[in-house]
């Protein structure tokens, strides 16, 4: 298991870098800079504002520069935020993202198990119609649909939830809902397919036909087995969701840190599109490290192994 | 494969005709949909704005006065057509990288699933906001750089199909008649797995609808004035206190398009797996 884990740990490593080094180099190609703003700079003005950020020297010569900066853990000033360094920029908005994404995340686990058990353990039963026709329309409706829709309902309408901004944990409520509700939908899905699948086991008829009461089936030896397709997939989930949150910080009017990212790209913010992107990728690689090593210690194939 | 599966999964029961018809219409909507309609899709109408629906404007105008049923048949043509144009994107990339990966077998093949695996990882929606943002705004681009995100699923199971049919007999007679691998893979492998392949794109295509949507209700797809299902969205979700119904159409279209994706695709694989099962 040391040896499964050490690969993924290097893994993980190389993929970070190579995260970094693409999006370095692709903001760089991209046409402008962080200084053609509206107003045109005196020719002698833009050159030293450009070797103030050492945006002068050849290309190699800055992406190691950024590489030595963010070994000593700093991720640079914002080029177009003054007086703000990237680092200011991403701790003040990720409590914001990082909420809404967990609470999306928990709400979708929850939710999509729950309910993907009860489907799976009652197959072709009208609960069963139920539950996987809702999560189908589930699975059409995404969060830019879901998000004014909510909105709309519980905000204006009712006026029972906040419609925007921060405040306290209810302000989280709407966005986190409409981010998980396809995840919901998705997950509930996996869960009855694998649970359905797993109580056709030999193994599950052995344990019906000792007699065990059926709660403890189902607990010890069905959703062991059964849940972990849906561990698996809550790595790739995780970074939906978190990355997700971009559209709904957007709809909802939440400062977190997506609200940065497609400003900062848009006004070719290098450093500040780097920090964003480094953060959420720094996030979603532990996410899956962390799975990685839950799945190890659940099955037993990559457990014993060496 | 004879073509009856096919019509068992696209017309075998009153739910799958509902879903087939549906997205038949979409498909005319979005060729001929602009053209018949009477109004101009872009015409600026100062005396009908955020009209509700009535018998002129059967679903409505929204807030500059244009036709709202006519700028979703529009909308529909580049929503369709990004979906369609990514996923061949996606199948182009994906079934060449999984049949290899799957006939190599071994050393190579772990380290080319891994690779996939990894790039499961990715913040993804991030990228092709990068991308988009980097490359201009054309929409030519937005298909490729979907396309390169949706490829893995495909490679997956395209991987998977190749080490089950690897071991043929009719692939160990081709290369005992001296085939070489690149003949194997382009006369046997490739054909034999396009099928599973094209099935489970169908299941792509509802994923790109939605992440176009996305991206243009940032505002960083199509623009103005043209439009796609992810903009009319947006325009109606700023105004639907007003006008509500510019919000909940195009979120219709798209939900019953991608909900008929969704149910087509997983009848399509439900065939697919009998018919394995048969062979």
């Amino acid at each position: 298991m040391t040896r499964y884990l050490s690969i993924r740990l290097l893994l993980t490593l190389i993929t970070f870098w190579v995260i970094v080094t693409a999006v370095f180099f692709l903001l760089r190609l991209a046409p402008g800079g962080p200084f053609d703003g509206e107003r045109r700079l005196p020719p002698e003005v833009e050159q030293n504002l450009r070797a103030a950020y050492n945006l002068d020297q050849p290309l190699p010569r800055q992406y190691l520069n950024y590489l030595l900066m963010l070994g000593h853990g700093d991720l640079g000033p914002s080029f177009k935020q003054k007086d703000f360094s990237v680092a200011e920029l991403v701790i003040s908005g990720l409590p914001v993202s990082l909420t809404v994404g967990v609470m999306a995340l928990v709400m979708a686990l929850t939710g999509g198990i729950v309910l993907g058990t009860w489907a799976g353990l009652n197959t072709g039963t009208k609960t069963d119609l139920l539950i996987m026709g809702t999560a189908n329309i589930g699975l059409a409706v995404p969060a830019i649909v879901v998000a004014p829709l909510l909105a709309l309902i519980f905000a204006v309408w009712l006026g029972w939830l906040p419609a925007g901004g921060t405040g306290g944990p209810l302000h989280f409520l709407l966005p986190a809902t409409a981010l998980s509700l396809p995840f919901i939908a998705a997950i509930a899905r996996l869960t009855r397919g694998s649970v359905a699948e797993t109580l056709q086991e030999p193994h599950i008829t052995t344990a019906m036909s000792k007699g065990l009461p059926r709660q403890r089936i189902i607990r010890r030896h069905v959703l062991p087995i059964a849940l972990l397709p849906v561990l698996s997939y809550t790595g790739p989930a995780a970074a939906a969701l978190l990355t997700g949150s971009v559209v709904v910080e957007q709809i909802f009017e939440l400062p977190g840190i997506g609200r940065y990212f497609v400003q900062a790209a848009l006004n070719r913010d290098y450093t500040l599109v780097m920090g964003v992107v480094i953060v959420y990728a720094a996030f979603i690689l532990l996410f899956n490290l962390l799975v990685d090593v839950c799945y190890a210690r659940l099955d037993p194939r990559i457990r014993l192994r060496s | 494969m004879n073509s009856r599966w096919l019509r068992e999964a696209l017309f075998g029961s009153s739910l799958a005709r509902v879903c087939s018809t549906w997205l038949a219409l979409m498909v005319l909507a979005a060729l001929a949909g602009p053209a018949l309609s009477p109004w101009d899709p872009q015409a600026i109408n100062w005396d009908a704005l955020d009209n509700p629906p009535s018998s002129s404007h059967w679903l409505g105008t929204d807030m500059i006065g244009r036709d709202l049923l006519t700028r979703i048949m529009l909308g529909a043509r580049i929503s369709l057509s990004v979906a369609l144009i990514a996923t061949a994107v996606s199948v182009v990339i994906g079934i060449p990288y999984g049949t290899l990966a799957g006939y190599l077998g071994g050393r190579a093949d772990q380290l080319m699933m891994r690779i996939v695996d990894s790039l499961y990882a990715l913040p993804f929606i991030l990228i092709v906001i990068l991308l988009v943002v980097v490359f201009g705004r054309s929409q030519l681009l937005l298909f490729a750089a979907l396309g390169a995100v949706f490829w893995l699923d495909i490679a997956r199971i395209v991987r998977g199909q190749t080490l089950r049919i690897r071991e043929s007999d009719y692939i160990a007679a081709a290369r005992i008649q001296g085939a070489g691998p690149t003949r194997i893979l382009i006369r046997h492998l490739i054909p034999n797995v396009l099928g599973p392949a094209v099935v489970y794109a169908t299941l792509t295509v509802p994923g790109v609808i939605l992440a176009e949507s996305f991206i243009s209700f940032l505002g960083l797809g199509v623009q103005e004035p043209d439009t796609s299902w992810g903009v009319l969205i947006a325009d109606g979700a700023q105004n639907m206190e007003s006008a509500p119904w510019a919000l909940v159409f195009p979120a219709l279209a798209l939900a019953a398009t991608v909900w008929s994706l969704n149910m087509l695709g997983d009848r399509l694989r439900d065939q697919l797996d009998v018919q394995a099962a048969r062979v």
